[in-house]
């Protein structure tokens, strides 16, 4: 008994890890830019898919995910600055509509490089799992919990400590408040588009040994980090990882408890239940309307 | 008055010449089916767009009750031998009713809230779809029997008279979906044009201002929520009935993206323009079906340049585009 | 005779700060009643209470004797009040009749059936709700501006709209939230008159404006809030004497 429900607790604590650096991702650029960024998923189908064509081809396996995290970092600079940027004064949908133009552009040339085929990827260590009061553990989920909690160190840090990260922050509250103070807001956007494609290639790379990964993978992984992060309250980041935890639990708990075919339609009930009460998050800002 | 009644009307018009006009130009099969197809699909969309473009509130699951429509009707004629009229009105009062439950409560969302609950409503109705295999069929799907009124059976496949001309049953179908969204199209138009249509588009523009002159909001909100489902429903039937065979994918995530971004593409507000979205977003993976394994990547492309360069969608921008045309025309001759 | 609007201790806190504290007044029928005082004395935020936009703290409103508790600004505008805002709020997908008439809205009884079909029933009444828009416009002086869109209209003309539409509701009192702010001399003159007319046809004015020469000028009686509280109340020579009022506007 107990040990299947840690068993469900440890797939649900590794994949809601995932959706907290994806759910992270959206918080980044939301809150710079308000944008709902629909293609975030494909910054990790990248990370993956890139870091797994790069080691077929015999490059060692740190330098190819190296490369892939940089290669995803410049799709998102070029997202920004080649469709969010001169679309700047759109409607809120026609924002949607372009990320998703966009996302389809990227998961077209996936597909054309790399194939539709599913693509494996090897444990970044043993493939031993480890045994834990009669669960298992895979060991790359250990990757991927120590990965994740390094990243939102890092995120803290560099929003708590470092100018850059300030700034980011001063945007996300007053565009042209912070514009006045000399910071240049666009290049900040462009900032906060990088950041969030680093971090969606690396959770892209440490799960895509749990996972598999293909070229259509980032649609319903970026979706289910847009989920995380409207449990936890758009823009706030402490919610967009307690969001991606508790998303990833109850699915890991309904898929073992329920049904495996109903887990994604509790995934999405549970957002419903949250909003019904709080209607912006669990951490979400109350918000006033200034008339 | 009569000059405003026929420019209330224009667009209607046109529409229905387009829609007689174009048998003229066509013959094939193939494109009698497309072009019913996406008359039908086009209809759901000018449903969409009353509560998109007009009250300004995002639905990114609007599939979900097109899904609804075409299954429920799909399974009573198919599993119970109802006939499809019936059929198709009852499953329009139940979405309508079911839209009205989930409305109430995710219509107080805003912004990208909204966008996430109606997603999320759309989701869960695809994910029971597809798992209820007993009555649905599943991922595979399910047959559905041709439409029929009170016995008169309308097929693809039969031959018919109409006005003592022969017509094949492509055709039929045709016209019969032409007049189908010409008669959602007189609808949407009578209902925009009205105290509801006007209520509707101040929650848009100003809720604030529409509240403290008497307006209540949420009961309009609610209210172009469950028509617009009730469009998606009858459209879905209909779309049911003619395919003759549906599966989940009507009621897919990727089909409720297809159709907001149609609405958007064609001009959010412009019953006419969404229309034309339709049209151009079903038309262009025929056209870009030729470029095979670059169809993907062309199709996103097209979509981000077309939103970017003309975010207020196809047919505004063209008409704001003549409007200036003219106004600089105007102003040379004076 | 029970006053039109009846305000008793009212309060509202924003996370800690007493944007309004302890406010009570009464507004007779008729009466032209103005609140004044310096940026941040919360005169917005009580307008924002009294129309049912904001929830209060403490205390309550009444409109004709009848408790507002938690009577939406939808309810309340059935029951008769109606404003305009200092930021206004214009449908800009609308043209500016059209905003007008949406001020028709609960005069204007339309049920699906007739709507959807465009039986005659419903014509008339746009008819008629377009006749009584183009008066009101006509009224408020923007009359040469019926079929324009709003968003194509000045920033003066708008404000004139806004109360044109609010004029559509019939209410009984009307509330005006800095209606001359933005406005040059002239402009507020012609308001002044407008504020008059409207007065005069028995409608009550609650103003909240800047304009001292504007507001000592038509109003019956004063409110003047300082960071939240009352500081003053009383007719326009009171208010002009009152040692307080003085300190706060001179002093401040």
């Amino acid at each position: 008994m107990f040990s299947e429900f840690l068993q469900y607790l440890f797939t649900g604590i590794t994949i809601g890890a995932t959706y907290a650096l994806i759910a992270l991702g959206f918080t980044l650029i939301y809150n710079a830019s308000h944008v709902i960024n629909f293609a975030q998923g494909e910054f990790l189908m990248i990370g993956g898919m890139a870091t797994v064509s790069l080691t077929a081809m015999g490059v060692p396996m740190l330098l190819a995910i190296i490369l892939a995290v940089v290669l995803a970092g410049v799709l998102g600079i070029a997202l920004q600055r080649l469709a969010i940027a001169p679309a700047k004064n759109a409607d809120v949908v026609t924002l949607i509509i372009i990320t998703i133009g966009a996302s389809i552009f990227i998961r077209g040339l996936a597909q054309l490089v790399w194939g539709k085929e599913y693509h494996v990827m090897a444990n970044f260590s043993s493939d031993e799992p480890i045994q834990i009061f009669g669960a298992v553990l895979n060991s790359q989920s250990l990757w991927v919990l120590g990965v994740g909690a390094v990243l939102v160190a890092i995120l803290v840090y560099f929003f708590t400590r470092t100018l850059t990260g300030k700034a980011i922050l001063a945007t996300s509250m007053n565009k042209d408040a912070a514009r006045l103070v000399g910071i240049r807001t666009q290049m900040v956007l462009m900032l906060a588009f990088m950041v969030s494609a680093l971090l969606g290639s690396i959770a892209g790379v440490v799960v895509a040994p749990i996972t598999f990964t293909s070229y259509d993978i980032g649609i319903i992984l970026g979706l289910k980090g847009f989920v995380a992060a409207a449990i936890g309250g758009l823009g706030n980041g402490m919610g967009a990882v307690v969001g991606g935890l508790a998303l990833g639990v109850v699915e890991a708990m309904s898929a073992g408890y329920l049904s495996s075919d109903y887990k994604d339609a509790v995934a999405f009930s549970m957002i419903l239940v949250v909003l019904f009460f709080m209607p912006r998050g669990l951490f979400g800002a109350k918000v006033v309307e200034r008339v | 008055m009569a000059q405003l009644a026929n420019f209330r009307l224009k667009g209607l018009l046109l529409l229905a010449i387009v829609v007689f006009a174009l048998p003229l130009f066509i013959s094939n099969p193939f494109h009698y089916g497309l072009a019913t197809q996406i008359a039908l699909i086009a209809g759901a969309v000018v449903g969409l767009n009353l509560l998109v473009g007009f009250a300004g509130q995002i639905s990114l699951g609007h599939a979900g009750f097109f899904g609804l429509g075409a299954y429920f009707s799909g399974i009573m004629t198919s599993n119970y031998g109802w006939s499809a009229v019936p059929a198709l009105l009852v499953g329009a009062v139940g979405v309508g009713l079911i839209a009205w439950v989930v409305g109430r409560p995710i219509l107080r969302l805003k912004g990208h809230y909204l966008s996430m609950a109606t997603l999320a409503v759309g989701f869960i109705i695809a994910i029971i779809l597809n798992n209820e295999r007993a009555l649905t069929g599943g991922p595979d799907g399910m047959p559905v029997p041709s439409f029929d009124v009170f016995g008169w059976e309308l097929s693809p496949f039969n031959q018919y008279s109409l006005l003592g001309v022969e017509i094949s049953g492509d055709l039929a179908w045709y016209l019969f979906a032409g007049v189908v969204l010409l008669v959602a199209v007189w609808l949407a138009q009578n209902l925009i044009d009205s105290p509801i249509g006007r209520a509707l588009r101040s929650v848009h523009g100003s809720e604030v201002a529409a509240s403290v002159v008497g307006v209540d909001t949420a009961k309009y909100k609610s209210l172009v929520f469950v028509i617009s489902a009730i469009y998606a429903s009858v459209m879905g039937a209909l779309y049911g009935h003619f395919q003759g065979f549906i599966t989940p994918s009507v009621a897919s995530f990727d089909f409720s993206i297809l159709l907001i971004t149609m609405v958007v593409l064609g001009g959010m507000g412009s019953t006419i323009g969404v229309i034309i979205g339709a049209v151009v977003l079903e038309l262009l993976p025929q056209v870009l079906a030729d470029f095979q394994e670059m169809e993907m990547v062309l199709f996103g492309l097209i979509l981000m340049l077309t939103m970017i360069f003309m975010p207020k969608g196809l047919l505004p921008t063209a008409a704001g585009f003549w409007a200036k045309r003219r106004a600089q025309t105007a102003g040379g001759k004076a | 005779m029970t006053a039109l609007v009846e305000v008793s201790n009212l309060s509202k806190d924003f996370g800690g700060v007493h944007a309004v504290e302890d406010v009570s007044f009464a507004v007779e029928a008729g009466q032209v009643y103005s609140v004044i005082g310096p940026n941040g004395a919360g005169k917005t935020t009580l307008f924002n209470l009294i129309t049912g936009l904001y929830t209060p703290t403490g205390g309550e409103v009444k409109l004709n004797g009848e408790p507002t508790g938690k009577l939406q600004p939808n309810q309340l505008a059935e029951r008769g009040m109606c404003r305009t805002f200092q930021q206004m709020q214009i449908c800009m997908n609308m043209t500016a009749i059209e905003n007008v008439m949406l001020g028709r809205h609960l005069t204007l009884k339309s049920n699906l059936l007739t709507t959807l079909f465009r039986l005659p029933a419903l014509t008339r009444g746009e008819t008629a709700a377009r006749n009584k828009a183009a008066e009101l416009m006509e009224f408020v002086g923007c009359g040469n501006y019926l079929d324009r869109d709003a968003a194509a209209m000045s920033y003066g003309a708008l404000k004139r709209l806004e109360i044109a539409r609010a004029l559509a509701a019939e209410p009984k009192v009307i509330l005006l939230d800095e209606p001359a702010a933005g406005l040059n001399a002239v402009e507020t003159e012609a308001l002044e008159a407008l504020i008059r007319k409207i007065a005069e046809q028995g409608i009550t004015v609650m103003l909240v404006e800047h304009d001292m020469k504007l507001v000592m000028g038509i109003s019956d009686r004063l409110l003047v809030l300082n960071y939240g509280r009352v500081l003053a109340e009383g007719t326009p020579a009171q208010i002009r004497v009152n040692p307080d009022v003085i300190a706060a506007y001179l002093g401040g």
